[in-house]
């Protein structure tokens, strides 16, 4: 497909709309499908045919519209209206109502802050097109970055306009992509590149790039090929986690169609620039979301870590230059092409730019997906667009950056939301998870779900991480037990120190993060654990099992 | 080149045809074994010693290696499952709502423990690092179906009838990667894990 028929498409599709008075936007994401919004969705249909508005009322599929806890959800396009929670019962009263004023009951208002407050990039298709038609995403002027990149625009420059937009890895470290994406375009180029996103969202808490896949897949698809031919790439991969099936079967649907269509494949446009993408699927193993980890399970081995340098730019899949970067990172270039890197610089602050994809959840009221510009504060989150904490509640911390991150308490909460301002506080960007906690959780005990995630994920290569992490989650265990004298708070936060500088990769490097945090700003409660045998939040149980020594012995 | 003739597979079932369709299409690569166990575990159910040698002869991959693989990602499994699966979600979002609660109760009824199938053979309980339904939590997974904001006394419920209720689920092996039509209810896998020897380091 050429550039001049592409956007024929996107006219012929625009006016296909347009033929339509009313459009009903049915979530069908994964959140909204477990809450049966396929029967809505059934329903909604038929009560159109039943009414003969088929002419005139198109209900269609749509990815994540944000409000996950409060599925399935609706949305009339023309009105604007978000109708939460609904049943195939309420087909009727929303089909009804379309032109008046809706049914109350059924309501949510976009210009909630929860809405009003959101500037969305990376998700502005999200819950707007159907994720399974190509077409979709065309009408929205989809593909045409990509393929006036291709036709006008030199690597070079395309390099130039993502670093000026100070655009930032989105998976959690924050490393320019700009920078990267030069590296790898400046390596050699005597053989193959490769392009591999990374799409294995491990962090728990975390599902903005399942969102990304399963609302938008071919934005991600677009940013890719634009990545491709700036770096000079021919071959991609999209590494995803096993655990989203339903983001797998729309990225798959999405490759066949841009293939289809000429978007993707062999001289994509009708340019000689070519690009194919394969899916490998992850198998549930968190340290393959750390690169060269990540790299050795795209060519079919265990998910080990190797030191870097040489980094994946310069010695990546099967040694060659590979340029990696996150589903968000990725979604992030269309639009960067379209708009201008200086535009995107102009949202943020002063080293984050642009706008991020967090996703709420733990013990807060609006519980979804949010996309705001970088600098906002965390009380601004918290309580404007999530609402604040449930009735009766006290908030205590929110967890950012999973169990590489930390837990940032209430003193903290008008600190900007960026980089820099994390790290130092203690805690990461990470990929975007945010869990809110109140009073009815321990932190130490926090620390110790970490801990144990950490443990149970780590790969066994390096012996800081294997043994440091199986030494500091028993500590943590006689601490909620108990049975921990003050000694062994001290050789925790000496095993702290010791994995996080002797160890490999980033998991073991990070794995210690939700320790210190909780202990810099929770230390009294680690104290009373101690020394008053008490859990001011009521979790632990104190009770001496004993198990923990034989398992020393054991080692020993 | 040494000369090398694929084995061919135990005649009369035609599930080995299936595991030959991928590894033909990824022409054999050693880089595809990770998605050819996913399809074998996908038909098979689990992989056994006779899937795992078949693979790796068929790839000329190391068995050692295939093993080595097999064992380090919680998603395979070298064991047979229960009839129903039962996958109780413990992601910080569903920790803090409670999951281990959820589990305790889980694994009261049936009997088995994370990663251990009833003794009658009926219920697989498993546990997922995080499922990304953060908007629901706490969540598991019931045979593939992914129930949100589940109370414990509902997931008990819903595992006494499996119990009380004959093998009606045609002995299914868990999904692996499904290959379903996205239509209907959200295609969820079972997430396997900690019943392989990946933790080997662990048990010696």
């Amino acid at each position: 497909m050429t550039r001049e028929e592409l956007r024929e498409l996107r006219e012929a599709e625009q006016k296909r709309k347009q033929k339509y008075k009313h459009t009903v936007n049915v979530c069908m994401a994964s959140g909204c499908i477990s809450l049966r919004s396929d029967k809505v969705k059934e329903a909604l249909d038929k009560e159109i045919a039943g009414r003969g508005l088929e002419d005139e009322v198109l209900v269609k599929r749509v990815g994540c519209v944000g409000l996950c806890s409060k599925g399935p959800i609706a949305l009339a396009e023309s009105t604007r209206i978000v109708y939460d929670g609904i049943t195939p019962e309420d087909a009727k009263t929303i089909i009804k109502n379309l032109d008046k004023a809706p049914s109350k009951a059924l309501r949510e208002s976009m210009e909630a802050p929860f809405f009003r407050r959101q500037q969305k990039i990376v998700l502005e298709h999200s819950g707007l097109i159907d994720p399974e038609r190509i077409e979709d995403y065309i009408a929205v002027g989809g593909y045409e970055p990509m393929l006036d990149a291709l036709i006008d625009i030199s690597p070079a420059e395309i390099i130039n306009q993502i670093a000026r937009s100070g655009l930032r890895g989105r998976g959690g470290a924050g490393y320019p992509t700009g920078l990267k994406w030069s590296t790898v375009a400046k390596a050699d180029g005597s053989g193959d590149k490769y392009v591999i996103c990374n799409a294995d969202e491990g962090d728990p808490g975390a599902y903005m790039d399942r969102s990304i896949m399963e609302s938008t897949p071919h934005q991600m698809i677009e940013g890719m090929v634009i990545g491709a031919y700036a770096v000079g790439a021919n071959h991609g991969f999209i590494y995803v986690r096993a655990e989203y099936p339903l983001a797998i079967e729309r990225l798959k649907t999405a490759i066949k169609q841009a293939e289809k269509m000429g978007l993707l494949g062999s001289n994509i446009g009708g340019t000689r620039f070519s690009f194919d993408i394969q899916l490998r699927y992850g198998a549930g193993a968190y340290v393959t979301g750390e690169e060269t980890a990540l790299i050795s399970s795209v060519e079919g081995n265990r998910g080990l870590p190797r030191p870097r340098p040489p980094f994946p730019a310069e010695r990546g899949l099967r040694g060659r230059p590979t340029l990696i970067n996150n589903v968000e990172t990725f979604a992030n270039i269309a639009p960067i092409i379209r708009n201008g890197g200086d535009w995107f610089a102009s949202i943020g602050t002063e080293k984050s730019k642009g706008t991020k994809v967090f996703s709420l959840a733990g013990k807060i009221n609006t519980v979804g997906l949010i996309e705001v510009p970088l600098g906002i504060t965390l009380r601004e989150i918290i309580y404007e667009l999530g609402g604040g904490i449930p009735e009766g509640h006290t908030f205590k911390a929110v967890q950012t950056g999973g169990p590489s991150g930390g837990t940032i308490p209430e003193e903290h909460l008008d600190l900007p939301v960026d980089y820099e301002s994390l790290m130092k506080i203690g805690s990461i960007m990470g990929s975007g998870g945010m869990i809110i906690m109140d009073e009815t959780s321990c932190m130490v005990d926090v620390a110790k779900y970490f801990m144990g995630f950490s443990k149970s994920e780590a790969c066994g290569k390096c012996i800081p991480c294997r043994v440091g992490t199986v030494q500091m989650h028993g500590i943590l265990e006689r601490i909620t037990d108990g049975a921990a004298t003050m000694d062994d708070l001290a050789l925790l936060e000496d095993l702290c120190d010791l994995a996080r500088h002797a160890s490999l990769c980033g998991l073991g490097q990070s794995a210690p993060n939700p320790v210190l945090s909780t202990l810099h700003y929770f230390r009294d409660e680690y104290i009373a654990h101690i020394e008053e045998k008490r859990c001011p939040a009521g979790v632990c149980k104190l009770q001496h099992t004993g198990e923990y020594e034989e398992i020393l012995e054991v080692r020993e | 080149m040494l000369d090398y003739e694929k084995p061919s597979p135990p005649p009369d079932d035609r599930r080995w045809k299936v595991v030959d369709r991928t590894m033909r299409s990824h022409g054999y690569e050693p880089h595809a074994l990770i998605q050819v166990l996913h399809t074998a575990q996908e038909t098979f159910g689990y992989l056994d010693e006779e899937v795992m040698r078949y693979v790796a002869a068929s790839m000329r991959v190391p068995l050692s290696q295939v093993y080595g693989v097999a064992t380090f990602y919680h998603f395979f499994t070298l064991k047979p499952q229960g009839e129903h699966t039962c996958v109780v979600c413990t992601g910080t979002a569903c920790y803090i709502k409670g999951a281990d609660s959820l589990l305790a109760a889980v694994e009261e009824v049936t009997g088995a423990k994370a990663g251990e199938t009833s003794a009658d053979g009926k219920v697989s309980v498993v546990t997922a690092r995080c499922i990304g339904s953060c908007g629901l939590a706490p969540v598991a997974v019931l045979d593939g179906e992914a129930v949100g904001k589940i109370a414990v006394d509902g997931i008990k419920e819903r595992i006494r009838e499996w119990t009380s209720i004959a093998g009606d689920n045609g002995g299914a092996p868990p999904a692996g990667i499904p290959t379903t039509p996205v239509e209907g209810p959200a295609p969820q896998n079972p997430i396997i894990e900690g019943v392989t020897a990946h933790d080997t380091r662990r048990a010696s």
